[in-house]
């Protein structure tokens, strides 16, 4: 199985393809529906005014994001009152609601992966094209087995988000993942959804 | 009344860290079905490996706790449910305090997360029955993840692009669609709950209230015990599998419920249930609580 530490390459990135395991390793950073929804408005699309602090959330994400992997992630993490924060439980969440918002984050800050489950829609794959980056699929509900992965919590931004919502850089290492969306057109979900709307429409037209 | 709140703070650990043994044998005869290498395969060893782990150092199963759904069977001259609510709210913030649970109570108008599970009167949800005075008093608990409660649907029959009238026919047509639908985000393999007929709300409710039930009990109706069975073979012919990699097992099973309907209203709800199925039941006897 192939092993890749972040920074990836473009070159890298084009390599993969559907259907490869992979075990990521090295930095990234976790972001879910409130930080995908605040970093377009707030720096990309600049609808809304930043706040104190928010700024210099800005420039060390640039420097985080920069060839590395945002990870749909709402974890559970001990240590809050201490802040010798640990994850407890770190599985991914519905990628498919970032659909909005998912490659114009990816082309702003050079990210070249995104870790989710279920997949995203044809302008995120466009977007793995023309960045190029791909989708990582983890998966889904085994939590404590991916947290046992994280080896170091870096830090966190925007906690007033709440600990799920918040965004956590994180080390990792040997996170297991299967690319289901490339950076050449290629999409398992595409795929999947197409097949089984053939099933389905057979079983609709049986008589009960 | 003795204090719960210790017993219930234990309930909430069993049912966050430790899936019920009649899901883990579903999910380990699903993986002998999945081809060698192939990535439903290894999605489903992921899952069992996660399953131990979890039980193990009891962490949660998933990272999303849930919405807590508590159903709360008391017999008659026996409790204050006004203490059991309490005591149920305090176990809830110790288990949140304790990572047992995430903090999951976000305000929809104000956007911030109490931090505590606690939001409201209605989170977490909390139902209350009264049984005879010779029951005992029991406490159940399912968690059931947003990412799977996010595909469940709701069609009001007849629907006409899915060509579903208002029989049998026409639930099991819309049922199959719902399934396509939800594909892999759902976290497949799943079980289906589904509530034919009522209001709009009580059909919701009830298409999970019948995920309180063990896995393979089928309805006491022949008609409505065929179609639980027939849904599930039909939905893995869908071939969408574990995660939606395609694969063998997409539904592992499937439980429907007739209500009762306005002459006007057919409605059909299905709950998706993903395979992080966490249910788990306390029994307070006099002199010790068991858990099932």
């Amino acid at each position: 199985m192939r092993s890749i530490t972040t920074p990836i390459s473009d070159d890298l990135v084009r390599e993969l393809k559907v259907g490869e395991p992979v075990l990521l390793s090295g930095v990234m950073v976790t972001g879910r529906d409130a930080a995908h929804k605040w970093l377009i408005e707030t720096f990309i699309k600049k609808t809304r005014e930043p706040k104190d602090g928010d700024l210099q959330v800005y420039e060390d994400l640039k420097k985080l994001l920069n060839g590395s992997v945002i990870y749909h992630c709402g974890p559970v993490v001990s240590g809050l009152d201490t802040k010798e924060y640990k994850f407890v439980a770190a599985g991914p969440t519905t990628s498919i609601r970032e659909e909005p918002y998912q490659a114009d984050v990816m082309k702003h800050f050079n990210v070249k992966g995104v870790i989710g489950k279920g997949g995203m829609g044809a302008k995120t794959l466009k977007g793995c094209q023309e960045v190029p980056f791909v989708y990582f699929h983890a998966i889904g509900g085994a939590a404590s087995y991916i947290a046992q992965s994280v080896q170091k919590v870096l830090g966190v931004y925007k906690m007033e988000f709440g600990v799920p919502e918040a965004m956590w850089g994180i080390e990792v290492k040997d996170f297991p993942v299967v690319v289901t969306m490339d950076s050449h057109g290629g999409s398992q979900h595409a795929v999947i959804d197409e097949s089984s709307k053939t099933v389905l429409d057979d079983l609709l037209a049986r008589p009960y | 009344m003795r204090d719960l709140t210790n017993d219930i703070l234990e309930l909430i650990r069993r049912t966050s860290s430790s899936l019920p043994k009649d899901v883990e044998e579903r999910l380990r005869a699903a993986v002998e079905k999945e081809a060698p290498g192939s990535a439903a395969r290894g999605a489903l060893e992921t899952i069992l490996k996660n399953i131990e782990l979890s039980r193990a150092n009891s962490t949660p199963i998933c990272q999303d706790t849930g919405t807590p759904i508590f159903y709360v069977h008391y017999p008659e001259v026996c409790c204050s449910t006004r203490k059991i609510r309490e005591q149920i709210r305090a176990a809830l913030a110790e288990a949140t305090k304790r990572s047992y649970m995430r903090p999951n109570a976000v305000d929809a108008v104000y956007d911030n997360n109490t931090g505590d599970n606690l939001g409201g009167d209605d989170f977490p949800y909390i139902h209350f029955e009264e049984v005879e005075a010779d029951k005992p008093l029991v406490i159940e608990l399912m968690l059931k993840g947003g990412g799977c409660e996010n595909v469940g649907r709701q069609y009001s029959l007849p629907d006409n692009n899915l060509g579903a009238g208002r029989d049998l026919a026409g639930v099991r047509k819309v049922v199959l669609d719902a399934v396509q639908k939800a594909q892999g985000q759902g976290c497949a393999p799943g079980i289906l709950g589904v509530a034919i007929g009522g209001n709009r709300g009580l059909s919701y409710t009830k298409s999970k209230e019948v995920l309180f039930d063990k896995l393979g009990a089928r309805n006491a109706d022949p008609k409505l015990a065929e179609l639980e069975e027939r849904l599930t073979e039909e939905a893995n012919q869908m071939g969408i599998g574990p995660m939606g990699f395609g694969g063998q097992t997409t539904v592992i099973d499937t439980k429907i419920t007739g209500l009762h309907r306005l002459p006007a209203s057919y409605f059909v709800s299905v709950s998706y249930m993903c395979w992080a199925y966490r249910r788990r039941k306390m029994t307070v006897w006099e002199d010790r609580v068991e858990y099932d």
